[in-house]
Formats: C-alpha cells, sequence, structure tokens
C-alpha cells in the first residue's frame, strides 16, 4: 500500500498545472482521492477542521444504501423464483439458466434468491457505472473539473429505481440523459437543480412506457405476468379493495412485494433513514413533512366520500409503505442539491411533495404512480420556495430593526 | 358546470400550459425570467392580458365572423371567418394600448410594475395563442373567460417557476457555448419533463 501511496506522490506533480498530463489531472485525482484521504492543505485562512467532506457525505449515502441494495437483490430473485415455482419451470432460459442451474431456482433458499436477483441487478448496475462514468469523464477531463464521488450515488440510485427486466440499452440511454442534460451542463454536481437519478427514470418512462409500466416488467420470469400492488389495486373493483388486495401490510412493509428493484421494502428504507438522520447528512424536515403530507392526503382520500375509485379505499398507512414512496423520501427527495435550502421551504417542499404524490397515485388515472413525479416537481418548486422564504425574512427583519 | 369550468382553468394551468406544453410564447418566457421580480411582473400582464382577450375575440367571432353570425345586422349569408387571424390580433394590440393609457391614468403604480411589459406582449405568441385556441376548441364565452384566466395563470406559474430556477443556476458553470440561453432552454425543457407528472389527470 505504501508502495502505491508512494506512486501516486511521484506521478503528482506529473499531472499538476503545468505538467505533462495536466490534462489527465481529473482522472488522476479521482484515483488517488478513491485509494487514498486527500493530502492537501489549506495554505490560508480559514481553516476549517471537519472530517465531513464531499467524499465522507457520498459513501455515508452509500453506506445507507445497502439495505435497500441487499433487499433488492434478494427480493428480486424471491419474485422470479415464485415466480418460476408457480409456473412449474425449474430453470429460466438464456445465460442466466445457466448460473441458476448450479444453485437451483428455490423460493426458500437465501443463497439461490440472491444470485438470482443478483443476475438481473448486477447487469443494470453496470451498464449505468460504465455509461455514467464515460460521460462523466469525459465532461471532466475536458472541462478541468475534478471528478465527484457524487455519481456514485447517482449510478447506485437509478438501478434501484428500475424493474429488473428493464433492457440495458435503456438503462445506458437513461443516465447518459440524466448525467447530461440534468447535471453536466450546469457544471457537475452541486450546481444542477434536479436530481439526476430522477430524470434518468423519468425520461426512459417517458420516452418507454411499455417496458417500465405495465405487468409483465416486475417480475423478471419470461410469460409472467404480475402487476404491483399499486396497479392491481387500481384495477379492482371498488369495494371490498383490501379484500383482494393479496398481501398485508406488514409484507409491503418487509418488501416482498413486486415492484422496481429497490423500492420495495420501507423497512430497508428505514435503516437507511436512521442512518441519514444520525450523520445528520438528509433533512428531517423534509422527510417528517414529506411522510405526514402523504399521510394527511392519504387520510383525506380515505374519508371522501363514494367514489368509484379503488384506490381510495386505501387506509392512508397503506400508501407509506407501497410503490416508491418510501424509497423516495429516504434518498430522492432529500438530496441536499435540489432540495429546498431554507427550514421554512423545506417543510413546504416536503409537504409539497407528500401531497402531490399521493394525490397523483389516487386521482391520476395515467400514471400508476406518483412518487417520481411529484419529486421532480418538487425539485423545480423548491429554488422558489427559497426565495419566497427569503423575501419574506428579509421583509420581517426590515420592520423589526427598521 | 362550474365543475366544467374548473376543469378547463385547472387543465390549461397545468397540463396543456402554454409556454411548457406547447412551447408558445417562448421569446419572452426565456428573455425576461432572470428574476423572480420582473418573472412577477410579466405574469401578472400576461395573466390580465388573457383574461381579457380571450372573451374579447370570443365575442368578435361569435358576433361578427362566423357564418352567419351577422344576422343581427341583417347580412346573415355573410362569413368573415377567413379575417379572423387578422381581427385577433388587432384586437390584441388595441386592448393592449387601451390598458396602458387605462393603468397609466388610474393606476400608476401597477403601470409600472406592468408597464414595461405591456407592450412587449401586443406580439407575444402566448397570447394570440390563447385566443386561437379558444377559435379551435369552440369555447363559449363563459368558457373562454375560464380559458383565459386558466391559461394566462398558466404562463404566471411557468415563468416564475423558471425564474425561481435561473437564480438559483446564477452558481451553476454551464459549458462555455451554453451560458445564458442555452442553459434556459434545457431547464425549460426539464420543467416540462417535471410537468408531464400532471398530464393525465
Amino acid at each position: 500500500m505504501s508502495l502505491l501511496s508512494d506512486l501516486f506522490a511521484q506521478l503528482g506533480p506529473k499531472f499538476e498545472q503545468g505538467g505533462p498530463l495536466e490534462r489527465w489531472y481529473p482522472l488522476y485525482e479521482a484515483t488517488d482521492s478513491f485509494l487514498f484521504h486527500s493530502s492537501r492543505v489549506t495554505s490560508t485562512a480559514p481553516h476549517v477542521r471537519d472530517g465531513v467532506d464531499y467524499k465522507r457525505i457520498m459513501i455515508t449515502v452509500i453506506i445507507a444504501l445497502i439495505p435497500c441494495v441487499v433487499m433488492a437483490l434478494w427480493n428480486t430473485g424471491y419474485q422470479a423464483n415464485s415466480a418460476l415455482t408457480q409456473l412449474g419451470i425449474p430453470l429460466p432460459g438464456g445465460w442466466r439458466g445457466q448460473v441458476m442451474a448450479l444453485v437451483g431456482c428455490d423460493p426458500d433458499s437465501l443463497l439461490s434468491n440472491f444470485i438470482h436477483g443478483g443476475l438481473y441487478f448486477l447487469p443494470i448496475y453496470l451498464v449505468t457505472v460504465l455509461v455514467g462514468s464515460i460521460w462523466e469523464c469525459l465532461f471532466n477531463v475536458i472541462r478541468g473539473h475534478e471528478m465527484s464521488e457524487a455519481f456514485l450515488v447517482t449510478s447506485l440510485l437509478f438501478p434501484l429505481t428500475l424493474p429488473a427486466t428493464i433492457p440495458l440499452w435503456q438503462v445506458a440511454l437513461g443516465i447518459s440523459f440524466g448525467v447530461i442534460f440534468a447535471k453536466e451542463v450546469f457544471g457537475g454536481v452541486g450546481r444542477n437543480f434536479m436530481n439526476p437519478a430522477l430524470v434518468s427514470r423519468a425520461f426512459i418512462f417517458f420516452a418507454y412506457p411499455a417496458q417500465i409500466s405495465g405487468d409483465r416488467v416486475w417480475t423478471a420470469v419470461d410469460g409472467f405476468t404480475g402487476a404491483t400492488p399499486i396497479a392491481s389495486v387500481a384495477a379492482a373493483e371498488p369495494g371490498g379493495v383490501m379484500t383482494k388486495l393479496g398481501f398485508s401490510w406488514s409484507q409491503a412493509f418487509l418488501g416482498t412485494i413486486p415492484g422496481s428493484m429497490g423500492e420495495t421494502s420501507t423497512l430497508a428504507c428505514l435503516l437507511g433513514v436512521a442512518l441519514l438522520l444520525v450523520s445528520g447528512i438528509a433533512s428531517w424536515r423534509i422527510m417528517l413533512s414529506m411522510a405526514l403530507g402523504g399521510l394527511a392526503m392519504g387520510l383525506l382520500f380515505w374519508l371522501w366520500p363514494g367514489g368509484d375509485n379503488p384506490l381510495m379505499e386505501l387506509p392512508p398507512h397503506y400508501h407509506l409503505v407501497m410503490g416508491g414512496f418510501a424509497f423516495g423520501l429516504t434518498f430522492m427527495a432529500t438530496d441536499p442539491v435540489s432540495a429546498a435550502q431554507t427550514r421554512m421551504g423545506q417543510w413546504l417542499y416536503g409537504g409539497f411533495i407528500g401531497c402531490l404524490a399521493i394525490t397523483i397515485r389516487v386521482a391520476n388515472p395515467a400514471y400508476p404512480e406518483g412518487v417520481m413525479l411529484a419529486i421532480l416537481l418538487g425539485n423545480v418548486l423548491a429554488p422558489l420556495l427559497d426565495y419566497f422564504v427569503i423575501q419574506a425574512n428579509i421583509k420581517r427583519r426590515a420592520i423589526r430593526h427598521g | 358546470m362550474i365543475a366544467h369550468l374548473f376543469e378547463i382553468v385547472f387543465r390549461s394551468l397545468f397540463i396543456e400550459n402554454l409556454p411548457l406544453s406547447f412551447f408558445l410564447g417562448m421569446c419572452t418566457f426565456l428573455a425576461i425570467s432572470k428574476t423572480v421580480k420582473s418573472a412577477v411582473g410579466l405574469g401578472a400582464a400576461v395573466l390580465v392580458l388573457m383574461t381579457i382577450t380571450v372573451p374579447v375575440n370570443n365575442l368578435i367571432l361569435n358576433k361578427m365572423l362566423k357564418a352567419g353570425a351577422l344576422a343581427w345586422a341583417g347580412q346573415a349569408e355573410i362569413d368573415l371567418t377567413f379575417l379572423g387571424l387578422l381581427c385577433y390580433i388587432g384586437t390584441i394590440a388595441a386592448i393592449v394600448q387601451i390598458l396602458e393609457m387605462f393603468l397609466d391614468r388610474f393606476s400608476p403604480g401597477l403601470y409600472n410594475t406592468l408597464g414595461i411589459f405591456l407592450p412587449l406582449l401586443t406580439v407575444n405568441c402566448a397570447i394570440l395563442g390563447g385566443s386561437l385556441f379558444m377559435v379551435e376548441r369552440d369555447y363559449s364565452l363563459v368558457e373562454s373567460m375560464a380559458y383565459g384566466i386558466g391559461a394566462g395563470g398558466g404562463f404566471f406559474v411557468a415563468v416564475v417557476l423558471l425564474a425561481g430556477i435561473r437564480e438559483k443556476l446564477e452558481y451553476a458553470d454551464p459549458p462555455a457555448g451554453l451560458r445564458g440561453l442555452g442553459v434556459t432552454f434545457i431547464s425549460a425543457g426539464l420543467i416540462a419533463l417535471a410537468f408531464m407528472g400532471l398530464a393525465g389527470f
């Protein structure tokens, strides 16, 4: 290790300004700071002594995502294995079948579930990382910016919001759009106004709705139709929806239901919430107000008299564990760059997203799921909320102090 | 009836938003959205103007231009629909002038807020577009009032949202070729992407 460190210290000057490899500094810097702690020391004031830098923040978010990734691996495999058992097929076709032949497809086996899930999750993740980092490198090398760890978070969030059966070229297209048009054109991390992972997903969602919504995409088995719980509720006859739901609240809470890979488990998200709150990285105001907004809206729809909309019969606490609400609340809405910055603004921002997410889910027949779209609209609204909060503050202080 | 009117307002506000889903009125939308303050002024001017011009153009269409509309003057066989475009834009220009003089005389405060934007709006395609959509969809007078409010309000919402984002983007660092309008266009596109979430209600 010290050999490597010395090598990097030796190579360093070549990449610095004026060196022969100046152009490739971003790549050197990325590798160096990925492997070692930054050796840079500030020479002039102000000196801030704090262990939390950009790298630490992003790594913490990634650790907070680990429960969701584990759940994504297990649940994708579990859903696929259960579907295979139900259809009476011993093994899936193609190269996945050859790998699965080694362990067998058994929904009760932990190992088999993980491997089967991994066979779906890893290709998507690899494509995201590969394509996304090519664009990142291109922009950073040309513009002389340093590589940012934030892309590691984006590239992990994005696959978790996708269904397991998404074609890989769509993954590549989506992450390209998100990285270029939602982030790099604005100058990279911290300067964008929308969450790049969500923009990527929204782009594929609108461009190729067949592969990202619909019954056939949620379970990774050819020919198996299984809707997400929200979609099956929406399609149910009004009256007696709860009896036809086919799963219990605790199942949805644990996440053993079909859905996008990482978003099904509220429990895994809660573990992430705990870490993000303890480390102080995500805003508890946004989380709380979004949950309250969602609950309030769910309650309103639930108590609304009559109506032929089956989704209205869902009790409010079901709304919190279904679909991507918990995942969006934990990792998407709290993105510190695209969320509101002022305290009052954060309350309003979270409440707005919570209310709108449930409204789109229940009242909008075109989209079965509203969380992603609500957060995007929240991102659009956030700067304006901040603006008005700041203006109100200026006015108040002007009155108080003359 | 009320529900129907509400639906027209809601649709034109969010779903068929003139700048964000039809990309009408882009010139003023992009030019005067640098700061929230001026965007509010522009939005208010568009809102006031559309609330007036759409119903007025509706009256002109139904009482003068449509086939058989001149029956009240004993000329039932005349069809002047081909003059439509000319009449609508003329009406809009005239109303802008009248409104300007009126505000200057009676409400100098509002005049100073809207003043600079009103003349700009004479040839704004969103405002003409509002009247043309009214013709195409065959709205009645009451419906066109609702549509005017909704469409003008939609422009207001869109331009203020864009201005908020542009104030935040002061800190952005786009590539040289995209500075200014380029990045504004992309932002407008991303806002439109987010607004697609409201389609289908």
